[in-house]
């Protein structure tokens, strides 16, 4: 599938779900409504945008929820508290992600089961930081999340903000076309004189840094934590980078689907929410959206390796 | 740069690569000069692509020396297989190449670069150097990578490999190809050029130099050869018959066609051409076609010999036992004793040589494998054996067991469908088809069956117009 | 072969240490609740932790993320069914079974005809499954009826009845791999799949047989466990979705595929319920336990590497 085409079903499908929205619930096409609908898009879309950096280099990171749990405790507590020693913490996390990245690649290591482990890791340091739900956001992290700038919602702008950034960094510029690269034929990378190993650690640190951004956004919407905050957003941020348009391997992701695959997830949750359906079925009408979505892209790449 | 005759870009003295007992290069006196188009031809296995691989670096030499008298640089490989990123654009996989491309402006100068080099090597091209290469077609994949090699990228290319860069584009974009050769080395640039084209090899190069297993043979200027005289030094000069004529069975009735081919039953057929003109993925089809994704054991209609053993036969894991029984297994519980019987038995007729069966499969030379899948396949009463070039890396004495087996089996009424990259092989069966650019451009049975027949149909030995 | 080079002794080794370690800190009090606690939970996981291997031995990406919501689906409706009635043990039995059925081939058909990648296919499936179980449920806790509740928590011999169920399937899925066409098959197909389609081994069939067992082995486990303690809970099977992976890879199942370990995944469940136990016993929180798990399975996961390149 052509990368301009892969964006289209990812648009369609949020325009469809918005347009399906607006009609059950009219009262939703208004500042508030749209700023009710993606309250929550920003952090899942900074954790897919995390995801997303990992599936890039044909891993996979079966640890994301646990380390944005983690980094949300840490921006509820020392972050709040002793701001200098909060963000040292938060670089030496974004480090320990690049090391494992290197680590991976180093001894040829599955990366499912390694950060599997890593899980129960993020997880009980979690939990060491913060036994039981508590601490408090940072007052400026707080502000930012709930600004309220003209015409458009906080939650729409800081979508719109994280794909530009991320498209530029992964699509446009130098390095994110070589670690796209790496996804698509590591050996012709190798061949052209780059060091994989530095590269994997890099997509793995990049992936660190969304992650704590994750963390600390969600944490300015939540305005405290707990150490199971953010545990389905493995699953979610999976998800949200396969209904993007991205591919489990060869490098080929996309940026602005990923963010579209965020607000696609939680606008679902909404809109099932709208349609009065049973809170029962609300997680299994997210996992039947999720396969028809996949089901639907597999007929148009049939489709279009048959043309 | 000016045509400077006469000075080496890369110079081989005695140079020779050995992988394990096998010498792929042995002991290669070799030089390019600048200003020169040097083709190398020879068969499959001659030592071709171990050469290359010397050049470009991707290895050192055993013993012996590779100079490059003006330094490395410069030295660029088209490969044969394709090594670009399939999800990047065309400009991006230039980029990657390209050392000198930094900041923010940098997709522009790669735009261009690899626009100039596109349309001066393959005029009116029409490729989108902002399409992702999985998008292009093969050929289109094909340009680009030629177009990146003859690339500034920062410096000059100097010294261009080629390694069969026309197999997959049509005539007249070879022929563009071909006169950019041309116009390159007349500017100085030097270039190594593979190819099975006989029509081109003439046209393209100053000198010829014949690979046969691992050393050059003839090495001259162009216009001292013939193309039959070419033919002859590649091929083997003194073939024995090692099968007689008249053990060639009376076929019997036909009981397979597919994908072109046809077979009878007690008949051995042979495919012959060039590597990599189809033949594998024509034998992998119908040995598929022929046998089930969802019922196993008894009565399969077809078994399969591997020669790409460590992709399509061994089964890593398991021992010399497990590997030999694995298509015969029947259903419900193993007969361990029945098993280890039927594996001691062939053990025996094969001559697998282990003192315990039980050993793991690798610990078994390449050889010692490749025979552990002809009893693995002979072992069932499947009535159709489909081999793969099954006797890479197999010493001539259990060539000549393997042979007088296949015989005996095709005796009692089995049919064999055989890929041989040897031409010696080939001669042995009953009916050869013989494959080119994925096609089947001749089928000889019996006296027809000459090395020279296969030869001139593996070869496109037509003029090039 | 060696008998310290098997990996499964390991496991044992590491669970008998970890079981000493423990009774040394209690003086020796308490070493039979220790046991009949350790081989209870143990069951559980080991049953999962052998269905998730059937289907890791099939290769690199192939994993069920349903596990969970199988356990959790099938322990709920058999317990709605069985409505505490006396004598309805082998009705619910047979309903948890047929969730598992349904689940495994609902699985495969996601993989096989959708081309699905078998984590998302899973993970995808295993919401539905959750919102099933979740609309069957509506909150109510039924209880097992009396004497399916006291089979689960009793022991015979000394010995759980869970521990007795998982140790017959252990047995069941060691013949099946070790003696039986059907794990040669399995093995065959985890190796090198391309290789074992061309020795006429039924890929297909295979793949299928593997996430079916997968499922209904979750089921069982879900009947069991909902069994045992006194209802089914909605979010009862969390833990073993990472429990599952955790101790097929620690019990020395190759996560490249190919190469199962039955021994090893059943040393491991001991092993990962005694640590915890252990931890629990030196008093440590539950940060430190999870980190310490999570330590133990990576540093286990690179043994296993730099064993595999020395050799």
């Amino acid at each position: 599938m052509l990368a301009k085409y892969r964006i289209i079903l990812p648009v369609v499908s949020l325009a469809v779900l918005l347009a399906a929205t607006f009609y059950m619930q009219p009262r939703a096409m208004s500042y508030f409504g749209l700023n009710l609908l993606f309250n929550l898009a920003v952090p899942i879309a900074l954790a897919t945008i995390a995801q997303m950096m990992i599936i890039m280099v044909n891993d996979i990171d079966l640890s994301l929820g646990a380390f944005v749990s983690l980094a949300a405790c840490i921006t509820a507590t020392y972050l709040n508290d002793t701001p200098m020693l909060g963000l040292l913490i938060l670089l030496a996390l974004v480090a320990s992600y690049a090391l494992m990245g290197a680590v991976i690649h180093r001894l040829d290591l599955p990366a499912i089961v390694v950060t599997l482990g890593m899980s129960f890791v993020w997880g009980g340091l979690a939990l060491f930081i913060l036994p039981t739900p508590g601490g408090s956001a940072p007052g400026w992290i707080r502000t930012l999340m709930t600004v309220k700038p003209p015409l458009v919602p906080m939650a729409v702008v800081a979508a719109v903000l994280i794909a530009f950034v991320t498209h530029m960094l992964v699509i446009r510029s130098r390095l994110g076309t070589v670690l796209r690269g790496v996804g698509g034929n590591a050996r012709s990378i190798t061949r052209a004189g780059w060091n994989v190993t530095a590269l994997k650690a890099m997509a793995y640190g990049l992936a660190g840094l969304f992650g704590v951004l994750a963390g600390m956004a969600l944490v300015g919407l939540t305005t405290s934590a707990d150490a199971n905050i953010a545990l389905r957003y493995t699953l979610l941020s999976i998800a949200g980078v396969i209904l993007g348009g991205g591919e489990f391997t060869g490098g080929k992701v996309s940026p602005v689907g990923a963010v579209i695959g965020a607000l696609t997830l939680t606008l679902a949750a909404s809109f099932l929410s709208f349609l009065r359906l049973s809170p029962d079925w609300q997680i299994g009408a997210q996992g039947a959206i999720l396969i028809l979505v996949l089901t639907a892209r597999l007929l148009f790449s049939r489709k279009g390796a048959a043309e | 740069m000016t045509n400077t005759d006469g000075t080496a870009v890369v110079a081989l003295s005695d140079a020779a690569k050995h992988f394990g007992p096998v010498k792929a290069l042995d002991g290669v006196s070799l030089c390019v000069m600048s200003g020169e188009c040097l083709a190398l031809v020879g068969h499959n296995g001659a030592g071709k692509s171990t050469l290359v691989n010397l050049i470009n670096g991707t290895f050192g030499p055993t013993s012996g020396t590779v100079d490059f008298p003006g330094g490395a640089h410069g030295v660029r490989s088209v490969f044969q297989e394709l090594s670009l990123c399939p999800n990047l654009t065309v400009a991006e996989n230039l980029a990657m190449a390209h050392p000198g491309l930094k900041g923010a402006g940098w997709r522009k100068p790669a735009r261009a670069e690899i626009r100039s080099s596109l349309d001066t090597v393959f005029p009116d091209n029409g490729i989108d150097v902002d399409a992702e290469v999985d998008t292009l077609s093969i050929a289109e994949r094909q340009m680009v990578e030629i177009a990146i090699g003859f690339a500034p990228r920062g410096g000059t290319a100097r010294l261009v490999i080629l390694d069969e860069p026309t197999s997959s584009l049509d005539e007249g974009i070879a022929r563009q190809l071909l006169s950019h050769v041309r116009r390159f080395c007349e500017a100085g640039g030097a270039a190594i050029f593979i190819s099975h084209m006989m029509g081109e090899v003439f046209e393209v190069s100053d000198r010829i130099a014949v690979l046969k297993d691992g050393k050059v043979v003839a090495d001259r200027p162009t216009p001292e050869f013939t193309r039959q005289g070419l033919v002859d030094a590649m091929g083997h000069v003194a073939t024995e018959r090692a099968a007689d004529q008249a053990a060639r069975s009376a076929p019997g009735d036909v009981i397979l066609t597919g994908e072109g081919l046809q077979a009878r039953r007690g008949e051995v057929v042979g495919l012959s051409g060039l590597a990599g003109h189809g033949q594998a993925a024509a034998l992998a089809r119908l040995y598929l076609s022929l046998s089930s994704d969802w019922r196993g054991g008894k009565g399969t209609k077809a078994v399969f010999v591997a020669g790409d053993r460590p992709r399509d036969g061994v089964l890593p894991l398991w021992s010399i036992l497990r590997n030999i029984s694995v298509s015969v297994l029947g259903q419900g519980l193993v007969d361990r004793a029945k098993e280890r019987a039927l594996a001691e038995d062939w053990k025996a007729r094969i001559g697998i040589r282990t003192d315990d069966l039980t050993n793991p499969i690798l610990s078994l030379s390449g050889g010692n494998q490749q025979k552990v899948l002809f009893a693995r396949a002979l072992a069932s009463d499947a009535p159709v054996v489909v081999m793969d070039d099954p006797m890479r890396g197999v010493d001539v004495g259990t060539k000549q067991d393997v042979y007088a087996m296949i015989r005996a089996e095709a005796a009692k009424g089995r049919t064999f469908l055989w890929y041989s990259t040897e031409t010696e092989e080939v001669c042995q069966c009953d009916r050869v088809f013989v494959f080119r650019n994925g096609e089947i451009s001749a089928e000889l049975t019996g006296d027809e069956i000459t090395e020279e027949r296969i030869l001139e149909a593996s070869f496109e030995m037509q003029e090039a117009s | 072969m060696n008998l310290t080079m098997k990996p499964w002794v390991w496991a044992w080794a590491a669970a008998a240490l970890v079981f000493s370690a423990t009774l040394m800190l209690t003086s020796g009090r308490g070493a039979s609740e220790l046991a009949y606690a350790a081989l209870s939970f143990g069951a559980f996981a080991a049953i999962v932790g052998m269905g998730q291997m059937l289907v890791i031995t099939l290769g690199p990406g192939n994993v069920d993320l349903s596990i969970p919501a199988t356990m959790t689906l099938a322990g709920t409706l058999a317990l709605k069914i069985m409505g505490s009635e006396p004598g309805t043990a082998w009705l619910g039995l047979i309903v948890a079974l047929a969730v598992g059925l349904a689940v495994g081939c609902a699985n495969f058909a996601l993989i096989w005809l959708l081309r699905l990648p078998p984590i998302i296919a899973t993970l995808a499936a295993s919401l539905v499954y959750q919102s099933v179980a979740i609309w069957s449920n509506r909150g109510l806790r039924v209880k097992p009826p009396e004497g399916l509740a006291d089979f689960a928590t009793g022991r015979m011999l000394g010995v759980p009845n869970v521990a007795w169920v998982a140790f017959a399937l252990a047995v069941a899925v060691w013949v099946m791999l070790e003696r039986a066409v059907w794990g040669r098959y399995l093995l065959a197909a985890g190796q090198n799949l391309r290789a074992a389609r061309l020795a006429g081994v039924p890929v297909q069939a295979v793949r299928a047989a593997a996430y079916i067992a997968v499922a209904v082995f979750a089921a069982l486990a879900g009947f069991l466990l909902s069994s045992f303690s006194g209802g089914a809970a909605l979010n009862m099977g969390a833990e073993y979705l990472l429990m599952s992976i955790a101790v097929v890879v620690i019990g020395g199942t190759s996560i490249a595929g190919g190469n199962s370990n039955v021994p090893g995944v059943i040393g491991a469940s001991l092993f990962m319920f005694l640590v915890v136990s252990m931890l629990n016993s030196y008093g440590a929180g539950a940060g430190v336990k999870s980190v310490l798990t999570g330590a133990i399975i990576i540093a286990i996961v690179i043994a296993a590497s730099t064993r595999k390149t020395r050799s």
